[in-house]
Order: structure tokens, then sequence, then C-alpha cells
């Protein structure tokens, strides 16, 4: 029988080789109708004139929607306008939708509407967007319908300020012997899933409105639905099958307002929104820029005392997730070291870029570049070993956090254990810089990483568990199957505890928010944390049903019985017992009496003792644990062309327990691979008037076969007592130091320090050779 | 735009679809007979989601017409069954969304027989065409070495 930890294969694999495997856009329906978009050609402009009139006149359009009457819409602050009217702010941005009868017919209306722009000047950059003289974005951001504790500034670009403020700085200074003060940039990229957005919506005619989409959220769908349209939650309900990758990127809501709109415009027949590759680059929520300043403190020995940071994050055209993304850029502010007296000041501002959406680590990755090559200059000016001086100020049990929580042994991983492992797989002895010969040099760079989920505090996770007459169980649970292999892991844990062979789990992959028990978000990696403690509870509940019954056939008491095999018996004489199958439907006594039922189980989790942040220190309790790693790259760099070749890359995350193997070393060097991208070769290419010149997957060009370095992954298990088998999150943290060590490596290797992303050698030639853009 | 009656050979059986000279061959796979196990990834050649094979090589089904697929076979993944490059995704744990999926299996399929023995350079210029954004490729590597003799699990033996 296999089990927790086993390489179990996914549930679903088969359909996934067989293309029989179901993804939004691939189920289509007679009659559907079909909506293109219109996106802006400017990153911002005032719209003088929408003409429409060629578009209506094609035969077989339905509906042409220029956004006029729709709600400001938007997560935390009401600032953005489903489809544009009077102004478009980024590039990309949908000005108009056409809806008709074939996807064909919409394109060719779609390109016979006219409309006029007169452009403006635009915000290049965060740092920009806070001169005073900057262009607004928004006019009047302060009227603009918001959450309790947003404050965003009048008559500027800055939507929200989160601070930390943890001891006292001032002391921190005076006590700090050695001092650096970075500066670091990156621009906004793309999460670029395989799968593009796409979603269907319908409203029936008891004004249910059904929406099909391709979502890591659809549980937020259907609340914001009700948000902005007022639509009874319960008649909403939202659709979403396998999902073809999401990394953050598909928590956002957009393409479901869109398909919304548009079905109601044609009396709520069935219409569809699919994004292009292009639109799902530019008009969809991409990964966030940041502009970074990060000063430090420390005793010539190498103890940090202080750490004064001001991140400005490119929060783009629209604040949605952006305000989110910043105050979780400010609870983990500083990496995962032992620091007393912190200051950060974040901030979400508003550029006239595409607007963020949760990208993979939620900040921590960016927050990480900024920080850890902050560490590797502190420790070249110190004279000190760069590893030496993480595991000397190592974040331990019993100190604090930015946010001032105190940790245990549960709620941290093992810092110095991640990094000792990682100093002996990237040979870390032999020399951080190695001449192969007077062209070419290897040099290796590290990252420690540190991530909590700074989720709402009252996110939940629910699961159900039903049994089949062969005392076989189904499960359903909210998660999405976004790729990550969670519902598999669901089921080897279901399957642990019920004492069944995993096979006899089947699972449900499609998510349907009417009868699928809620799952917040598929994100953070929460998904074997809640939805895992919401399963187990689910099966005990279902083997107390089971123990239930047995006792009253049996005539023995309840505790007097124990599980295995699919049988229920006697703990004292185990041959004394009953099959699942013969309870699990009810139980036919010999003369056709009948007890009992169908057994239900039903379990549900919600995370304990989370706080909102002070908003004039930031102190509180954002997140359930804290997951920690290392990681280490070696580049092989050619100083002629300033091209270089990643050799090897290593990551020691501490998991807490590995609960399948093979998924886990995917999970984490998938998130590498991504890390790598980030940190050395993806970013959007803006002109000097905001537009995005690289939307396709030719000139925004991602890792492909054969360019990856050579994986080394190690787990080290700390146990956090509250997950399942102790599990921490594990989809994210292979990302997290990626960017930031292959800047150390690299600016080893050339002998200057790098500040920006991504790490082209063009950029490096620029950086080495003091040569501007 | 008016439409025209073809016959098109897919995956071994014939089939009369009226489709517009404009149609993609993904477009008409997907749309006209509902096999949807080809992706469109870009629609732009550059991702290679939606790989099937046409005679004997792998085509980008976004950028063939499907009129020019008449006359030829056309295999797409639901025209696998239990192929070893399957078993070998599946062993391998070479896929996680499992959207590159299909494309990849043929692209691979296609390279087994048209190069048993291919080498790893060969193997790199054939899977350069296809872009999976979950895995960092390692297990893909193992799989394809896996079905190919020339890769080096198999030199190793
Ligand atoms: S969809 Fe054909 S190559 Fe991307
Ligand atoms: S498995 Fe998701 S893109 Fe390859």
């Amino acid at each position: 029988m296999e089990n927790i930890g086993d390489s179990v294969i996914r549930k679903e694999a088969l359909e996934k080789v067989t293309g029989k495997a179901k993804y939004t856009h691939d189920e289509r329906t007679k009659g559907m109708f079909y909506a293109k978009k219109v996106i802006s050609p400017y990153a911002h402009a005032k719209m003088t004139a929408k003409d429409t009139s060629e578009a209506r006149k094609v035969k077989g359009v339905r509906a042409v929607i220029t956004g006029e009457n729709l709600p400001l819409i938007g997560e935390e602050v009401r600032d953005r306008p489903p489809i544009a009217t009077d102004k478009v702010r980024y590039h990309g941005e949908v000005v108009a939708l056409v809806v008709a009868d074939t996807p064909e017919v919409a394109k060719r209306a779609a390109n016979l509407i006219h409309v006029s722009y007169q452009p403006l000047p635009t915000v290049q950059s965060p740092s920009h967007a806070i001169e005073a003289n900057a262009p607004l974005v928004h006019e009047n951001v302060a009227e603009y319908e918001k959450d309790e504790g947003i404050e965003p500034i009048p008559k500027s670009n800055i939507s929200n300020h989160t601070k930390i403020r943890k001891g006292d700085i001032e002391k921190g200074w005076r006590e700090s012997e050695v001092t650096v003060d970075e500066s670091f940039s990156f621009s906004p990229s793309d999460h670029t899933a395989m799968e593009t957005r796409s979603a269907k919506a319908e409203i029936k005619a008891n004004g249910s409105v059904v929406i099909d989409t391709s979502s890591q959220a659809p549980f937020m769908v259907k609340k914001l639905m009700n948000d902005y349209f007022g639509i009874e939650v319960g008649k909403v309900i939202v659709n979403t099958p396998l999902v073809g990758g999401g990394y953050g990127g598909k928590a956002s809501v957009q393409q479901e307002i869109l398909a919304y709109i548009a079905s109601k415009a044609v009396g709520g027949r069935q219409v569809e929104v699919f994004y292009s590759r292009e639109e799902d680059m530019i008009t969809a929520p991409c990964h966030i820029g940041l502009d970074a300043k990060v000063k430090l403190g420390a005793t010539k020995e190498g103890t940090l005392k202080v750490a004064e940071i001001v991140y400005l994050f490119d929060g783009g055209a629209y604040s949605d997730k952006a305000i989110h993304l910043s105050r979780a850029g400010a609870v983990d502010c500083t990496g995962p070291y032992k620091i007393d007296h912190v200051k950060c000041d974040s901030y979400s501002v508003y550029t006239n870029h595409p607007y963020p959406a949760p990208y993979r680590g939620f900040s921590h990755s960016e927050v990480l570049f900024a920080f850890e090559r902050t560490m590797d200059i502190l420790a070249k000016k110190l004279h000190i070993d760069p590893l030496q001086l993480r595991e000397k100020n190592a974040i331990l049990p019993g100190h604090t956090t930015p946010t001032q929580v105190r940790l245990n042994r549960s709620t941290i991983g093992h810092v110095p254990k991640c990094i000792e492992k990682v100093k002996k797989l990237i040979n870390w002895d032999e020399g951080e810089l190695v001449e192969v010969n007077d062209r070419i040099v290897r040099a290796k760079g590290v990252s420690c990483l540190w991530k909590t989920s700074t989720i709402p505090t009252d996110s939940t996770s629910g699961a159900i568990l039903t049994f089949n007459e062969d005392g076989t169980v189904n499960l359903m649970s909210g998660v999405v199957e976004i790729g990550t292999a969670t519902k598999t892991v669901l089921a080897q844990m279901v399957a642990d505890r019920l004492r069944i062979d995993v096979r006899d789990v089947h699972v449900r992959m499609k998510v349907d928010t009417q009868t699928t028990p809620e799952h917040w978000k598929t994100v953070a990696s929460r998904g074997t944390f809640m939805a895992g403690r919401a399963a187990l509870a689910a099966a005990d509940d279902a083997l107390t049903q089971l123990k239930k019954i047995a006792s009253t056939i049996l005539r023995a008491r309840v505790d007097d019985l124990d599980v295995g095999n699919g049988r229920v018996f006697l703990r004292e004489e185990p041959s004394v017992g009953l099959e699942f199958k013969d309870i699990a439907y009810g139980y036919t006594y010999p003369n056709g009496n009948a007890i009992g039922g169908q057994i239900i189980g039903r379990g549900n989790y919600i995370l304990r003792h989370l706080t909102e942040l002070d908003p004039e220190t930031g102190k509180g309790n954002p997140g359930p644990e804290w997951s920690v790693g290392a990681q280490a790259i070696e580049v092989e760099f050619d100083r002629r062309d300033y091209t270089y070749k990643m050799l090897r890359a290593a990551s020691v995350i501490d998991v807490g327990k590995v609960l399948n193997e093979k998924s886990a070393r995917g999970q984490v060097t998938g998130a590498m691979s991504m890390g790598l991208a980030f940190g050395g070769r993806e970013t959007f290419v803006f002109d000097e008037q905001a537009r995005v010149l690289n939307p396709r997957l030719r000139t925004y060009r991602p890792i492909h076969y054969g360019e990856h370095p050579e994986y080394i992954v190690e787990f080290v298990e700390t146990p956090h007592i509250d997950a399942p088998y102790g599990a921490r999150g594990a989809g994210e943290q292979g990302l997290l130091g990626m960017p930031a060590a292959l800047g150390n490596a690299l600016s080893t290797a050339v002998g200057v320090p790098l500040r920006q992303l991504p790490l082209t050698p063009e950029l490096i030639w620029r950086t080495k050779e003091g040569i501007g853009e | 735009m008016t439409k025209v009656a073809v016959t098109l050979n897919v995956n071994g059986e014939e089939s009369e679809v009226l489709i517009r000279p404009a149609d993609t061959l993904l477009d008409v796979l997907r749309e006209n007979l509902g096999l949807t196990g080809s992706k469109p990834g870009c629609l732009n050649g550059d991702c290679g989601a939606c790989t099937v094979i046409v005679g004997k090589k792998p085509m980008k089904s976004c950028l063939m017409l499907a009129i020019e697929a008449v006359d030829q076979n056309v295999t797409t993944i639901e025209g696998l069954t239990d192929a070893t490059v399957q078993r070998a995704f599946v062993e391998h744990f070479a896929f996680q969304c499992g959207y590159c999926t299909p494309g990849f299996i043929m692209n691979v399929h296609s390279l087994k027989e048209n190069h048993p023995e291919a080498d790893g350079e060969t193997i790199k210029s054939w899977m350069d065409s296809n872009i999976c954004r979950c895995t960092g490729y390692e297990e893909i590597e193992a799989a394809v070495k896996s079905v190919l003799y020339g890769g080096q699990e198999h030199h190793k033996r």
C-alpha cells in the first residue's frame, strides 16, 4: 500500500497524457456566443470618441459594449472600470467588447471599432510616480470606495503605505559599526501559464449566474460577483475544471467580469471570453515590479543590528491585489534573520503599467532579491564569508519577526540546517570564484529565504467524503488542481487516515462553488495545510460514523473498535468485524431490516489567532508559520562577451514533512526554473510611452528545454505542529531565493554589484562598462 | 465567408468537415472534430502546445491551414493509446498542469519514430519548439531519454 511520503502518481495523470483532460476553453456548447476585446494601444490617454457604428453593422454581431454604467471594481480599492470609458491607464486595457456568433465575426467587428485617443504623459516607474511633478494615474484617488485601513494619499500616485516599526531604529544605527545603503529595481513581467485565461458566463432564467473559468480562486469570483454586482452569493455558481498553470496569476478576477458583462448584454446567453497570448500577457494582471532601498547596519563582527527599508511596488494602473502584495512585502521585509531594529515603508504605487496579480511567492522573491543582494554587499564590506554572515544572523525559535511575532520550534523552519546543507551541496568551500581560463570564470551565489502566507485571517477550507457501495471513498475539496498535485496528496492523507489504499480514494477534480466545500483560494502553498486539515477532519468524522454503526451490529463499545484494510473490527479479536462496504451504505440484517445510511464525512479548517497589522507599527500575526530554505547557484561566466551558463542550482527547503517525494521535488525544481527565468531573462520591455514591446513568447522567452541547470534538491523536515504530518508549504519556496542567488553569483563573477533584473548579458555589460540605456 | 467541405484523415479515421479555407488545422481539430487535446498556447508557433503529427513529422497545428492537411495522415494526442512516450511521461512525473503535455508527447513520439537513436543535441533541437512553464524540464528530460535508445540512460546500461 502506497502511503504518505511515497511518490504516488497523480490522480489525473492518464487524462493528461491522453489529451482527455478538460480545461475551461475545451468545453463548448452549441449556440454559445463569443466575445472579442478591443484593447488600448496606449498606456495613458484620454478617449475622446468610440465609434462603433461599423462594427454593429457586421452580420452576426449581437452586442457591442463600451463600458458605460458599470460599477468601479477592484479588491481593496474600487478604482477600476471593467471596461475603460474616459481614459486608459495601461497598454492593453479593455476599451470595448464585441459579442458575436463566432470568434471570427467578433474579431472582424472588433477591428472596425475606432477609438480616438489623446495621449497623456506616462508614469514609467514607481520612483517616477512619487516625484512631485509626476503625472497622476488617478486624479481623485482618495474618493474611491475602499476597504477599511487602506489610506491612499490624496493627489498622489500612492494607493497605500504599510509601516513596519520594530525596536528602536536610532539605537540600531548607534550600535552599528559597518553600514551599507543599496538600491535595486526591476520592471513588471508575466506569469506566462501555458493555458491562457478564459471564462464563460450565462445568466439563467431565475437570475443565477453560471461562470466557467480558468481560475485559482473560483470562490473569490463568487464573492466578488456579489460585491460588485449585488448578485446573491447562492446564485453565483462558478465551475473550474483543471487549470493549465496559474502561479498566482489566475488568482485575480478579470475574465469572469468581462464574460458576465457580455452575457448580460445578450440577454443572458452563454458567452465566452478567451484571451489571446498577447492579451493574457498585457491585458490580464501581470507580475509586479519593484524599486527598493535597503540600508543595513552591523557590528564589525557581523551581527546585524538594524534594517531600514523602502519598497516602492509597481502597482500598475489599478490597485486590485497590489496593495496586498505591498503589505506582504512589508511583513517579511528582511530575510530570515534576527534583526532587533527594523523600519520598513512599503508603498503600493500607481504607474501606467499593467496591474499586478499575485505571483508565486507573493512578493517574497522580489523583496528577497533586494535584501539578499544587500547581505552579500555587506558581507564583502565586512570581509566575512556571505554564507557565514547569514548563518551567524539566522532567525531562530525565540526571535521575533518584523511584525513582532515571537517564533517557536513549530512556527519557523530550521535556517542553520538549510544553510549547512546547501553549503555542502554547492561545494561552497571550493571558493566563490574560480578562474577557469583568461576568459571564463565559475562563480557561486547564495540566498536564504523565508515566507509566511498573509492570507485573510478568516480564510476557510472544507472537505467532504462520501462513501460508495463498495467501501471506496469520494473526496470533494475546493482546491483547484492547477498542477501542484494537491488533490492527490489530499487523497494520500485520507487513505492514510482511513487506512485504505489510495486507489480507493476517488478525487473530484472539478470545483463547483455550489456543491464543493469552499477553499479560499488555491494560492500561498496553503492547499496541503488547510485543505489537508479539513480532509483529515472529514476522515475522522467518517470513522466515527463507521464505528458507531459497527458498534450496534457487533454489539461492542465504540472504543473497543479499530479500523484497517477497509474493515472495522474488534481490537481484541480482529477476525470479528465488518467490511466498510457492508456498512458504508447502511447495514441490512439477514431478515431485511436495515439501519444507517450512506456515510458522509465532513470537515473544515480555519486558521487560528491571525490578526490584522497595527497601522502604525505593523505589529500583528500575519500567517500560521514561516517556511525557510537556502539556495545556491553556480554559473560559468564569459568575461569577453558577458554571456553566462547556469551550471548547477541547489535548494534546501524545510518542508516540515515530504508528503509525495517526486511531486515535492517537481514543485521545487519547477519553481527554481521560474525564479531563474525571472532573475535571468524575463521582463516586459517598455517603450518611452510605457507600451509593452514584447507581449509574445518569441520576444518574451521563457526557459526552454536544455537551457536549465542541473538541479540539486534536498529537504529538511522540521514539523509545523498544526499542519497535517507537520508539512509546510513547498510550492513557492523553490522560487524565492533564486533571483538573489543568481544576482550574487553574477556580481561575484563580474566584480561589480548588479542591482537590476533581469540579469541579461546586456545589463551586465552596461553595468560593468558604466553605459546607460 | 463561404465554407468548403473537405475530407480529413485524423487518427486513422476519415471525416468530412465543413471549413473556411482560412481555418487553421488546430481550429478544425478542436472545433469541428472535438479533439481538444491539442492546445492553443500562443497561436503563433512559439509554444508547441498544439503539436500534432502530419505524415511523419511533428507540426504546429496553429501554423497550418486545415485545408493543407487534406490527403495527409494527421495524428493527434487522441490517436495515441498507451504509447511508450505516454507511459514514460507518467512514470517520470514529466508534467504538472498538463497543458503542454500533449504537444510534448507528440513531439517526442515523432522524434522516436524519426530518430530512435537521437543524441543529446538532436533531442535538444527538437524539444526547443515546446515550452513547459510548470516543470524545470528535469522530468521531461528523463522521460524523453528513457524512450530513446540514444538517450544517456540507455548508454549507461
Ligand atoms: S499554439 Fe501553436 S505553437 Fe503555440
Ligand atoms: S506541465 Fe504545465 S506547462 Fe508543462
